[in-house]
């Protein structure tokens, strides 16, 4: 069959290698490209059989809606919080995301973020950078081997987290809707739980409507003035302002913080604090990763087309 | 900080505690005040120095600060150096060995401080996290978009320059990251998983990253060269946590202006608290002002080393972490 008649709408421009290889073998629409989107659809739908979104822009339900010939939404993401997945199941449209590639990126970045935020490191560059040392300061950091970390949501990224922080001599616990029976990790049923337990809480579960703000004001006070909080899940896991005060206030020690609730914006009373790190939503940002994810997005849109089975389907409950 | 007006309210206190002599620069601050159960403390700028200080028999210094042979002649006494770092390339043992002095190091209070330090340079330096907080925190990212991509630690293979007490903990904790760790050092380390490499280039060559932490002898010194920059590549890294002076520093300027290395993480310096004005501006690099073992978790470990080890000597028994200076 000739690919090439195909209409793939690609919504974001998230990966130039990813539209390289899409634009080889489909028929490329670029959805940030058009200037006048209404005429584009209404000559365009009915060739559009496929979307490529992301987390920044996925497919809704209103997207959906106006692509009557849609079979497929190849999420170049994990997650899947911009993608509609109820109307996706009632209108028969299937989905596929890049599990496991990224896993051990997002782990590797919230090591990192931990030991940039114990250990000050971004603030020692800083400080360096603005030719401070040779005024000789002397303040010392916090040492994370054998710190307690508090993991929310123990999944493949929890989980490869966890691995990591155990080389440090941390104990790990985690909280998750119900106790994993398999894992040697202490299990609290609540958050304020493990957060009053633990020196470093994580956030690593998914965003859904139970776990928007599961980060609000009784969970930071648990965690407390010498607790670091971690967020490499997605900006609402956090109610942002409650977090902003707490930091102004030092009523937590520090946080590292991959996402935001209104990104690309970040709150900007962030930006002079030294009890933060801040990172544009890296956390499986690196060139080997996208061409893996990449690949996947091709791979599953290939095997949809040709009729094999996909390489990472999504199971829609 | 020992307090003067303390240090001689002790002496007047007339206890029967032996003489300990603080060595120290002058702006090396350090309190020993947890120390006064065992010992005196006394400075030579200290006005009854000319009475107790010729007697004492052990030596407690501060830092990195350096003891030469004009400094031993003002300690006739000293028997014994206390010191409070890991390093002890700013004491001149060779000398310490003619006058039969005994030299203690930090060991291992500060070896875990500074595995997690090597392990955050190294994912700071490859994901770049400090430079994209710089990126954020400017307020670019709503304006010019996603921060430009970093590499993955995953698979990477990682060589540890001097696989002593702090190479180790390096190595054990890169373990899950999934990466292939060799090593160098003097000997090859039997029971050691890792590949062994007997010279650095070696190790260079099979590596996309080094991380530096052994200790600096007359050996060591600018163990990092040209050469092993080369064989590193365009897109290797350079992690130091020992000291400066293992790098050739004007080097890796020049290596890392022309492209020729990915990146580097540094927590030390050749020239402290000088820092190439080059490296200022480049995103590819992490700077640090020698912190990677200040945390109070790992003053706490030192505190209770010297204090054992000030117990152990006025008792005669044996000393924890002693340098072999006979070699």
């Amino acid at each position: 069959m000739e690919l090439k008649a195909i209409g793939v709408l690609m919504t974001y421009p998230m990966s130039s290698y990813l539209e390289q290889e899409l634009d080889k073998r489909f028929n490329l629409f670029r959805l940030w490209n058009l200037p006048q989107k209404n005429d584009f659809f209404k000559e365009n739908s009915g060739s559009i059989r496929a979307v490529v979104g992301n987390t920044k822009v996925g497919a809704d339900r209103e997207l959906i809606d106006s692509l009557p010939a849609l079979e497929i939404v190849s999420s170049f993401s994990v997650g899947l919080d911009k993608v509609d997945l109820g109307h996706c199941k009632e209108k028969g449209i299937r989905v596929t995301n890049t599990p496991d590639v990224l896993t051990e990126d997002v782990a590797d970045l919230a090591i990192g973020l931990m030991l940039a935020t114990l250990r000050g490191i971004c603030e020692c560059d800083r400080y360096v950078r603005g030719g401070l040392w040779k005024k000789g300061d002397f303040k010392l950091t916090t040492k994370f081997s054998g710190k307690k970390v508090g993991i929310i949501g123990l999944g493949r990224i929890g989980t490869a987290i966890a691995k990591r922080a155990e080389a440090f001599n941390c104990p790990i616990s985690y909280y998750s809707r119900s106790q994993k029976p398999e894992s040697k990790y202490k299990y609290f049923p609540s958050v304020v739980e493990l957060a009053s337990d633990c020196d470093i809480l994580v956030v690593a579960c998914a965003l859904t409507e139970e776990t928007r703000h599961i980060i609000n004001r009784q969970v930071i006070d648990a965690l407390g003035p010498k607790g670091f909080l971690i967020n490499i899940g997605r900006g609402p896991h956090i109610d942002e302002p409650e977090l902003v005060s707490a930091l102004i206030e030092r009523r937590i020690a520090a946080a590292g913080l991959d996402v935001f609730e209104n990104e690309p914006h970040v709150p900007e009373e962030l930006f002079g604090l030294d009890n933060v790190v801040l990172v544009p939503h890296i956390g499986s940002d690196t060139v080997e990763t996208v061409k893996a994810m990449a690949d996947l997005v091709v791979g599953n849109l290939e095997a949809h087309f040709s009729k094999k089975p996909l390489l990472t389907p999504v199971f829609i409950d | 900080m020992a307090d003067p007006q303390q240090l001689q309210s002790t002496t007047d206190a007339g206890n029967n505690l032996p003489f300990a002599i603080i060595h120290r620069l002058p702006n090396f601050k350090f309190s020993l005040s947890w120390a006064e159960d065992i010992v005196n403390l006394i400075e030579p700028s200290d006005p009854l120095y000319p009475i107790h200080g010729p007697s004492a028999r052990v030596a407690i210094d501060i830092g990195p600060s350096p003891i030469k042979s004009e400094h031993l002649d003002q300690y006739p006494s000293v028997e014994c150096i206390i010191g409070t770092s890991a390093g002890v390339d700013h004491i001149d043992l060779a000398e310490c060995r003619r006058r039969n002095i005994r030299v203690t190091s930090a060991g291992g209070a500060f070896s875990e401080d500074g595995a997690d330090y090597a392990i955050g340079l190294l994912i700071d330096v490859l994901r770049r996290i400090s430079a994209s907080d710089r990126y954020v925190r400017a307020g670019l990212w709503p304006d010019k978009g996603d921060y430009p991509l970093g590499n993955k630690l995953g698979g990477k293979r990682v060589g540890i320059v001097g696989l002593g007490n702090i190479g180790s903990l390096v190595a054990k904790r890169l373990e899950p990251f999934r990466c292939t760790i060799g090593y160098t050092s003097r000997t090859k380390k039997p029971q050691v998983p890792y590949q062994f490499y007997s010279t650095t280039l070696d190790l260079a060559n099979n590596s996309d990253a080094l991380i530096v932490c052994c200790a600096l002898t007359e050996k060591t010194r600018h163990v990092i060269n040209h050469d092993v920059m080369k064989a590193l590549g365009k897109r290797g890294i350079i992690v130091n946590i020992g000291r400066g002076a293992l790098v050739d520093e004007k080097e890796l300027v020049k290596c890392l202006v022309g492209n020729e290395l990915g990146g580097a993480g540094l927590d030390v310096f050749e020239n402290e608290p000088q820092v190439p004005k080059e490296l200022m501006t480049m995103d590819n690099v992490v700077l640090s002002p020698h912190k990677a073992i200040l945390t109070p978790e790992s003053f706490e470990a030192l505190r209770e080393l010297i204090r054992e080890n000030l117990k152990a000597f006025f008792s005669n028994k044996p000393l924890l972490c002693e340098l072999n200076l006979s070699g």
